[in-house]
Order: C-alpha cells, then structure tokens, then sequence
C-alpha cells in the first residue's frame, strides 16, 4: 500500500518561481570531455530546477549527445562536476544514473511488446506474494498501475492491453510514467514527440505538463524540432562548439531567434571550415 | 470445448445470410474477436478434428488401451515441447533437449551399475542433466554462440558420450518391480501424470512468477529487459537447465517404462516433434510468445496423429508424407488466424 501512497518524487513540492538554493536538481560545472584530439564538451554549466522543462538544442557534432551520455551515466567526464540536489555525485553507471533518480526514456526501447501495460509499469519491480517464490500478486499491480495511471492523467483504456497494441503516444506515456513511478526525479526524453499525431502530441504535452508541474518532475528534452520544443518546455539551452551559448526562457524567445542562431552557427561553421580550406 | 465449435458455426452462417456483413451486428465481430485472442483455439479445433477423424475411422481409437498408448507415446515430446516453450519464449532453441532425454537413463544406469541406489542414481542422473542444460546456457550467454549450434554439438557430445559409455550395447533398465516401478514409468498412467505435473509446475512458473515474467521480457524485448535491470543472462542459464532436468526426468521414466535402453537413437527424432509441439500450440519462434497448455495440445496433436495413422493402417511408406502434411496445415491455420486476430485489434 504505501507503493500506492507515495508512488511519486517531490509530489509533495510545489511550483515556486523564487530561485531557492534547494530548488536546484541538477547542475554541472564545466564539464569537459574530448575524444582523442577533439574537443567536445569545453565546459559545460548547465542547471535545472525542481519541476522545469528545459529544452537542449544543438547541431549534431556540437556535443548534446556527448553531454546527454554523461548525464545518464553512459559516460564520465574528463573534467567538471555533477550536483544533484546540492551534493557532488558521480555516475559509474548508467544504473547509478538511475540511482539518484536520472533516467532517460526511449520511446520504442523501453518496453515489452509482449507484456501488458501494468507488467510494463512493474518490469522488475513487480510485486510478490511469499517472498522468495516471486509468485506474481497480479490483481494488486493491475490496481496500482491503474490508479497510478490515473495519477498523473495518463488515459488507457485497458490496462491489461499489451503494449504492442497501444500508439506511440501511449507507449511513450507508459515508458515517462514507469521511470516516475520508480522514483525517477529527472527525466531526459530523446524526441519525445517524434512520429506523433496531433493527439498523440497532446497527451505527451500533457503528461510532461502534469507531472513537472504537479510532481515536481524535471525534464530535460532533446529535440530537433522547435516546435516540440516550444510546446513542451520552459528554457532553452542551445549547445555550440562544446558550451552552452543561449539559455532563455521560452516565453522570452522565439522560433525566428532560435533560427536565426543556429544560421549564423552554420554560416561561422561554413567561413571556418573555408578558410581551414584556404591554408 | 464443443460449445465453442457450435458458436463458431453458428457465426459463420450468421456472415452468409446477412448480405453486408457491417449490419450483421457488433455480436459477430465481439464472437471473432474473441475467438481470434484465444491463441490456442486453432490448434484446439485442428485435434479436436482429427480426434473425431480417426474416432470415425476406427473404433479402436476410443478404447482405453489406445488412449493410455498414445499418452505414453507423447509424454516424452510434451514434457520437452514444455520446455522450448521457456527457452524459445526466450528466443533461443534447445536441440540438445532429445539427447538429454536419451542420455539420462544412461547415466542412471551407470550410476546403479556402478553400486548407486536407484534412488540416488536418479538424482545424480538428473544433476548431470542441470549440468548440461547450465553448459548450453553459459556458452550461449557468455561466449556469445547462438544456441541453435551450442545446443546441436551438445546433442552429439552426448550422443557419443552414450555410445562410448554404453560400447554401442543395449542395456536392461533396473526399477522394473514394485511400487517403485509404478510410480517411476511402469504404471499405466505413471508417465502421463509426470507429464501432467510438469507441465503445471512450468505453467506456474512461466505464467505465475516474477520469474516467468522475466523470461517474456527478456525474450520480448532484450534490451529493455536488460535496462530494467532483470539479469537476462541468469534467466536465460535458468531456463536452460530446467528444461535440460524436465527432459533428463521424463527420458528415465520412459527408459523404466520400456525397459531397455538403446544406444543407437537420435536426440534430433526426439527433440523436434517436442518443438513442433510447442510452436503448433502457438509458442512463436521469434520469442516473447509462450503458451504452455498450446504446447500439450500440440503433443496430443501429433500423439493422435501418429496413432491414428497407424490404427487406421496408413501405409508405411505414406505415414512421414502424411504427418509432415498434417502440421503444415495445423501451422498455417494457425498463423492465418493470428494475422487476423492482429487486423481486427487494429
């Protein structure tokens, strides 16, 4: 019962917009990494609080991947620190990641085809009658799935569907509450909205919506597509050359502003890699 | 069982006197629907009629002493057929399962042979079996060969290992007299209860445990599996050896049943009318997909179909062709409806 009680991180903090110390999740200072010759990550400052959504852009090569790697744990950096909830951590693991409740979610990766949408929220947290026998109290998972579910607004018709025969929207949906419901206080969603209809779109929007702002869940969405971006979160990082080089509010930007960003980039890339050219 | 055959009917006459079949009403559609997510209808309709087939046949096929024939007959190939349902569930193949099956009573009768009681020499017999189903595995998970070839030189390892063991001799089984004999083989139904017990106990394992569940999940979607956490290579080792130690049971009872053991079988023979079995009763071959009860409908499938060829006197040279017919059809019945069933859920 007390799974059903306090299935959720922070539900208990509400959104506040003064910049208190403990507000903030997760923050690195300069992290670097470099691959042989290249430099890909020339210190890194990124933040993020209790409950936001914050969006990360970048050119592919301009090291988005590489820092969203170190911050589920797939990789370490060379230099630089990590600070979840004010205390200096560093992942071994992406299972560590996942131990200090950072856990990145893949829309088709995640779950079991075969399994029912409750076995899915449960996958190796299932819950068991006698102990070691591991004998499967079905009924009580099916219940807490659903009023989990319920929870955080997330609307499938029959909780005993298998995943295979849920939309993407759904799956999607069934993979972000899964990593909440396993106390996972910081999300990375890779695309979240890639290959989505326009309802599809919705209940994620939706869901990212409820559970930062009700849950006190923190995202960080990696996505090429600004319109995803600007429905889903509430600051911009954009990534160049290995740092942050923008970080706004999405209420204070715009599309044309992110655009026009990402040109110049391309154009200085373009100059650049002429006159390497040239000599 | 009949009754669904009576519904079924019952619809298909409903769909030809109603000229659209959008106004023949929802009823229709919900009786398919539901009858396309029982995954172990087909093969329950296919034995159900080549049962009433050879029933009609010959009036021998009833008897109770054709029924016990054809229990002992399939006892061995369910029991192993209970056990690819885990290992293909997995998404792996076990072809070593036939060789264990053939080799266990070997090495209980070394064991005895060599001062063991027969008791004693059971369980030693069935510990060599965990041991091998425990190599197949660590092989297949460790050293990253596919099993289907682990698995294949397992069952000629031991093929050999038998014959130089046995100096191609065939040997009396010991056990054959009292209780013991009763319960362990002699017994009429002795082997078909086994039989029966093992497949509850794989049932509940596969469909009541953590443990099953992790089976699914790791044959449905390795990776995810893996990132949750469940230890898929200690699964996969598991399954292994239970179905190794199932089929190592089921070949000493059969041995004890016979009476003596040959040097000369095929574990192949042996382990794939298991597999047929078990992927006629629905268990897809791709993982994630097992049903256990599928996998004893289509061991009473080929049991009956064997039987009842040779009841009703097919020709020798006719009966391969025949049963080879036979579960291609029940195969492609059973596939058809699937990608039916699938059509209607979307």
């Amino acid at each position: 019962m007390t799974e059903a009680e306090s299935p959720l991180v922070g539900a208990d903090s509400t959104p506040d917009a003064t910049l208190a110390a403990s507000d903030m999740v997760l923050e690195t200072v300069g992290l670097t990494k470099r691959f042989g010759a290249v430099v890909v990550l020339r210190g890194v400052d990124l933040h993020l609080r209790r409950g936001e959504v914050l969006g990360l852009v970048g050119d592919n090569g301009a090291g988005k991947s590489t820092l969203v790697k170190i911050l589920c744990g797939f990789q370490a950096p060379d230099t630089g620190q990590i600070y979840i909830d004010g205390k200096e951590v560093s992942f071994r693991s992406v299972a560590d990641a996942r131990r200090f409740g950072i856990e990145t979610v893949y829309q088709d990766l995640a779950l079991v085809p075969q399994l029912t949408v409750a076995q899915n929220l449960f996958l190796n947290r299932e819950l068991t009658v006698f102990g070691k026998l591991g004998w499967l109290s079905a009924g009580r998972m099916r219940r807490l799935a659903k009023s989990y579910l319920e929870d955080i607004k997330v609307e499938i018709p029959d909780i005993n569907a298998e995943a295979e025969s849920l939309s993407g929207g759904q799956r999607q949906a069934i993979a972000v509450a899964r990593a909440t419901r396993q106390n996972a206080k910081i999300l990375l969603l890779d695309e979240p909205l890639a290959a989505m209809g326009a309802r599809e779109s919705a209940l994620i929007v939706d869901l990212v919506k409820d559970l930062s702002r009700n849950h006190g869940v923190s995202m960080i969405v990696i996505d090429h597509n600004y319109t995803h971006l600007f429905e889903l979160c509430d600051r911009l990082n954009v990534i160049q050359q290995g740092h942050i080089a923008f970080d706004q509010q999405v209420k204070d930007t715009s599309v044309e502003e992110l655009t026009k960003l990402m040109v110049s980039e391309y154009h200085r890339e373009l100059a650049e890699g002429q006159r390497l050219l040239k000599e | 069982m009949t009754k669904i055959v009576a519904r079924a009917t019952d619809s298909d006459s409903n769909r030809r006197e109603t000229p659209t079949p959008k106004e023949s009403g929802s009823r229709v559609y919900l009786l398919v629907q539901w009858a396309t997510q029982q995954r172990e209808l087909t093969v329950v309709l296919v034995t159900l009629s080549v049962i009433i087939y050879f029933g009609i046949a010959n009036s021998a096929f009833y008897t109770t002493a054709n029924i016990i024939t054809i229990c002992q007959y399939l006892a061995s190939f369910a029991v192993i057929g209970f056990g690819e349902v885990l290992i293909l569930s997995l998404g792996e193949i076990d072809l070593s399962a036939g060789a264990v099956y053939l080799s266990s009573p070997w090495f209980m009768y070394f064991f005895w042979h060599n001062g063991m009681p027969i008791g004693w020499a059971i369980v030693a017999s069935m510990a060599c079996c965990a041991v091998i189903g425990m190599i197949n595995g660590l092989i297949t998970v460790w050293l990253n060969v596919s099993s289907l070839i682990v698995t294949l030189a397992v069952n000629y390892a031991l093929f050999g290992i038998v014959l130089i063991g046995s100096n191609d001799i065939q040997v009396d089984m010991p056990g054959q007299t009292g209780l013991f004999s009763i319960i362990f083989g002699v017994g009429a139904w002795s082997t078909t209860l086994w039989a029966a017990a093992i497949m509850l106990t794989i049932w509940a394992l596969l469909k009541r445990t953590r443990f099953g569940l992790h089976i699914t999940a790791t044959g449905g979607n390795l990776l995810a599996a893996a990132e949750s956490g469940i230890r898929v290579r200690r699964v996969k080792v598991w399954c292994f050896i239970i179905i190794s130690c199932a089929s190592g049971l089921i070949g000493i009872l059969d041995a004890i049943r016979i009476g003596t053991v040959n040097p000369g079988s095929s574990g192949l023979d042996t382990v794939l009318p298991g597999i047929v079995a078990a992927v006629v009763g629905g268990t897809a071959l791709t993982g994630g997909r097992g049903t256990i009860f599928g996998a004893a409908l289509g061991a009473i499938f080929l049991g009956v179909l064997e039987d009842g060829f040779n009841l009703i006197g097919v020709n020798a040279n006719w009966f391969y062709l025949a049963e080879g017919v036979m579960i291609l059809v029940a195969m492609i019945a059973n596939t058809q409806l699937g990608d039916l069933a699938r059509r209607i859920r979307r």
